[in-house]
């Protein structure tokens, strides 16, 4: 129940943790900027407006929204919260977790391809293309913590002192892992310097451009399911950087999403202060973070035996 | 090099019998010979004075100028020099004037020509936009063909680009223009003369300013009106200040299209502040109504100079200081070097003008090589770059910034008070005249011819990006389609101003 609770806080505030980055941008920018319930705001907006299909499109154009926002529900079932159990959890839940999100990033693919539109196409070939090493940092991670922990389980990594367990085992090594994790952050949830979520330039982008035909409730849906997964790798890594239990649940709600602000944070931080890449540095940028979670891994190869 | 072109200067009246008009064959050679000299071509257009006649404006260090009877039929200049590639077509669509052996006649704006003859491209204009014209296509397996626009995802003017590419590269782009096309040379000969201004301002409103004072030198020196020195300090202000909230812009914008946040916020703030100050002067943020022919609308008040001077004090080192953060940033840096390049030689074999010229190496610069009004006493040597990428087109931008400043404020030091010309004299029967200044996107230059009755017979513009969009179509070959914003937005060429 308790940990069903702070799943449920944790999706209605994720579109407030969106609206943090663009509040730090502002900021940054000079601006005042609009209020940090914006995300709130065009959601409301996007509900209330009907949804227009082209007539080239179909059922899986229609179906795509409603998975990505599925997934992004599903993959933080399985997230222990503020260090308290998951809702769902299982021996080998993390590969289905990452299989999940492949089958998100599919659906989404398919819709893009469904429009043919070239655009669409373009951006389905870049987002399939920068994906796939996104997924080889992602499972060196993981062996990582496995190799630590022998087990394939995403609670068994972050609930309660486990997270702790991992700071005593391999520190510095973890410093590594925070840092290739934050990357893969900005790639696979299209940040910059990765990826522009804010300019309408079709021709640029990698993740907006594949959703450039859907409206309306559709896109809301998308959005709201962009936010969710933004968060789950925004919780991993606040679980990495905050890993203590002060004993009260509330407590550890409430530091728990104050780190995940941090990362928010952070991520403003880095969009205002970063230009985007060149679209043919973004695979050596995401095959940076790999080589940093390679080296992780093998620096800690004796510690763990 | 020995001619028989007729020696001109910019701004200068000329009767129109003493412009040398030579037999087709005399035309043809010289003309490609002074084009193979280095000459480029600043106008070249045919009217109806009673039968079709061609007129040629051609500079290199001088402006020179020649006419000629339109052949039946004639072998296209553009085989031999690519200058002449889009004044052909587009000749071709307002005359139906076609060059044999063209290598891509199409048309340029999509309109019905002028006299009413039968068209050139066999297109029924009362079919629905968009027309039947081809694009250069590629075949091939890995081949893939992107149209974008003329709608465009962002606020932008309308314009189809079609690309070819194999995977993220491209290949070859074919820009197609025209869906702003409103016919502003056919009105400007109709239009009562009172209208013709607002017109001349309409072309391209960040224009506004240049547009309008071309036709009011060409306006003044038809009918031998000249206005005084402080009025011409005033149009050089206005100019200036167009300059610099376009610039500003444009690097704003530039630094945008990289996601670099600071320099587009704080930029696009900055340009808004110029806009202000020519709201200011004029009443109007784009400067419109206030440069018309015979001086300046208002003179400045000493107020105005004194708030105006205030502003430029306060902008400067913010201006300033932005620029450092947008020019050594690295990932900034990583993003416009080797962008989008046009060598020189390309540069110069399609004749690029402006910034985008000089970002190339050519050392042109209407101010330099034909100063009109106070500009003579200015100085104002080119401000060249080499590489010719986004880079340099840059920084070309962000130095002609630093000096407009200066100029600015070099001319509020002292009061000006100058008076308008206000009365309207009939303009000379059967003269010529060309105009040129240098706008903030590069030479811009009218041209009007009268006749037997004083009256315009033909009225001619034309926008610098009318070089200067080939040259954005050759800067994208081999690059990378994600770049077309950035190498797009580092030109900034006018839609409208082209479509007229």
């Amino acid at each position: 129940m308790e940990s069903f609770l702070v799943f449920l806080s944790a999706v209605f505030a994720a579109p407030f943790f969106s609206g943090v980055i663009l509040k730090v941008k502002a900021f940054f920018g000079g601006k005042k900027g609009p209020s940090v319930f914006i995300p709130y705001y065009t959601l409301i907006k996007l509900f209330q407006k009907a949804s227009v299909y082209s007539k080239s499109t179909t059922y899986i154009f229609k179906l795509s929204p409603m998975i990505s926002l599925t997934i992004g529900l599903l993959t933080l079932l399985f997230f222990p919260f503020a260090g308290r159990a998951s809702v769902l959890s299982f021996n080998g839940d993390i590969i289905a977790i990452v299989y999940f999100m492949a089958l998100g990033r599919f659906f989404t693919i398919l819709a893009a391809l469904d429009t043919a539109s070239p655009f669409e196409g373009m951006g389905a070939a870049r987002e399939a293309y920068f994906s796939i090493i996104a997924e080889a940092t992602l499972f060196m991670i993981l062996l990582l913590f496995y190799l630590m922990n022998r087990e394939l389980n995403l609670s068994s990594y972050l609930m309660q002192e486990k997270s702790i367990f991992l700071w005593k085992t391999a520190g510095s090594s973890l410093l590594f892992i925070i840092v290739s994790l934050f990357m893969l952050l900005l790639a696979e949830n299209s940040r910059v310097p990765v990826d522009d979520p804010s300019t309408h330039l079709e021709l640029t982008m990698i993740h907006e451009v594949m959703i450039l035909d859907h409206s309306g409730p559709d896109l809301a849906l998308i959005e709201l399911g962009a936010s969710l997964k933004l968060l789950f790798y925004a919780s991993f890594i606040a679980r990495l950087i905050f890993p203590f239990d002060c004993g009260y649940t509330l407590f550890n709600v409430f530091f728990f999403f104050m780190a995940v602000g941090v990362v928010y944070v952070a991520i403003g931080i880095t969009e205002s202060m970063t230009a985007r890449f060149k679209m043919t540095s973004v695979p050596i940028f995401i095959m940076m973070s790999f080589a940093l979670a390679f080296f992780a891994t093998v620096f800690n190869w004796e510690l763990i035996k | 090099m020995k001619h028989a072109f007729l020696k001109i200067k910019n701004g200068e009246r000329v009767h129109r019998e003493s412009i040398p008009h030579l037999p087709f064959d005399v035309f043809c050679d010289q003309l490609i010979s002074f084009v193979f000299h280095k000459g480029h071509i600043v106008q070249f257009f045919a009217y109806m004075d009673p039968h079709c006649k061609w007129l040629v404006v051609l500079r290199n260090s001088e402006l020179y100028v020649a006419g000629c009877d339109v052949p039946e039929k004639y072998l296209s200049f553009t085989l031999q020099y690519e200058k002449f590639h889009m004044f052909e077509r587009e000749m071709a669509e307002q005359y139906a004037i076609k060059p044999m052996g063209h290598p891509w006649l199409k048309s340029v704006r999509y309109h019905h020509n002028y006299p009413g003859k039968p068209d050139c491209f066999g297109n029924d204009y009362f079919d629905d936009i968009p027309g039947c014209y081809p694009f250069y296509s590629i075949q091939g397996e890995d081949i893939h063909e992107v149209g974008v626009g003329p709608v465009h995802a962002g606020i932008i003017e309308p314009g189809h680009f079609r690309f070819n590419c194999i995977g993220e590269k491209v290949l070859h782009l074919e820009i197609q223009l025209g869906y702003q096309h409103r016919g502003v040379e056919q009105l400007m000969v109709k239009a009562p003369l009172k209208r013709l201004p607002i017109i001349i301002e309409g072309i391209a409103g960040d224009t506004a300013i240049a547009n309008s004072i071309c036709f009011s030198q060409a306006v003044e020196a038809l009918s031998s009106i000249s206005i005084d020195q402080d009025a011409q300090i005033a149009r050089t202000i206005v100019l200036e200040l167009e300059r610099l909230s376009n610039h500003i812009g444009d690097l704003g914008a530039l630094s945008h299209d990289v996601a670099f946040l600071m320099p587009a916020a704080y930029y696009g703030r900055i340009r808004g502040d110029f806009l202000n100050m020519l709201l200011l002067l004029s009443g109007n943020r784009f400067g419109k109504g206030w440069v018309r022919p015979g001086g300046v609308n208002d003179s400045i008040t000493d107020d105005q100079r004194q708030q105006l001077i205030k502003s430029i004090n306060l902008l400067r080192p913010q201006i300033e200081h932005v620029g450092d953060l947008l020019f050594n940033n690295s990932g900034v840096l990583a993003r416009f070097e080797s962008t989008g390049c046009v060598s020189a030689e390309t540069s110069e074999k399609i004749g690029l003008v402006g910034v985008a010229g000089r970002a190339s190496g050519s050392p042109y610069d209407v101010r330099h090589a034909f100063p009109s009004g106070f500009y003579t006493n200015l100085n104002n040597e080119p401000k060249i770059e080499t590489t010719g990428d986004v880079l340099a087109r840059a920084k070309v931008r962000y130095r002609e910034i630093k000096r407009s400043l200066h100029i600015i404020e070099t001319l509020l030091q002292h009061p000006n008070h100058s008076d308008m010309r206000r009365k309207a004299i009939p303009f000379h029967p059967s003269a010529f005249v060309v105009t040129l200044n240098e706008a903030w996107r590069g030479e811009l230059s009218h041209c009007i011819i009268t006749d037997k009755n004083g009256n315009i017979l033909r009225y001619k513009v034309k926008d610098p990006s009318f070089h200067n969009w080939t040259g954005l179509a050759l800067a994208l070959r081999g690059q990378e389609i994600s770049d077309f914003p950035l190498c797009n937005k580092s030109f900034n060429l006018s839609y409208c101003g082209f479509d007229l």
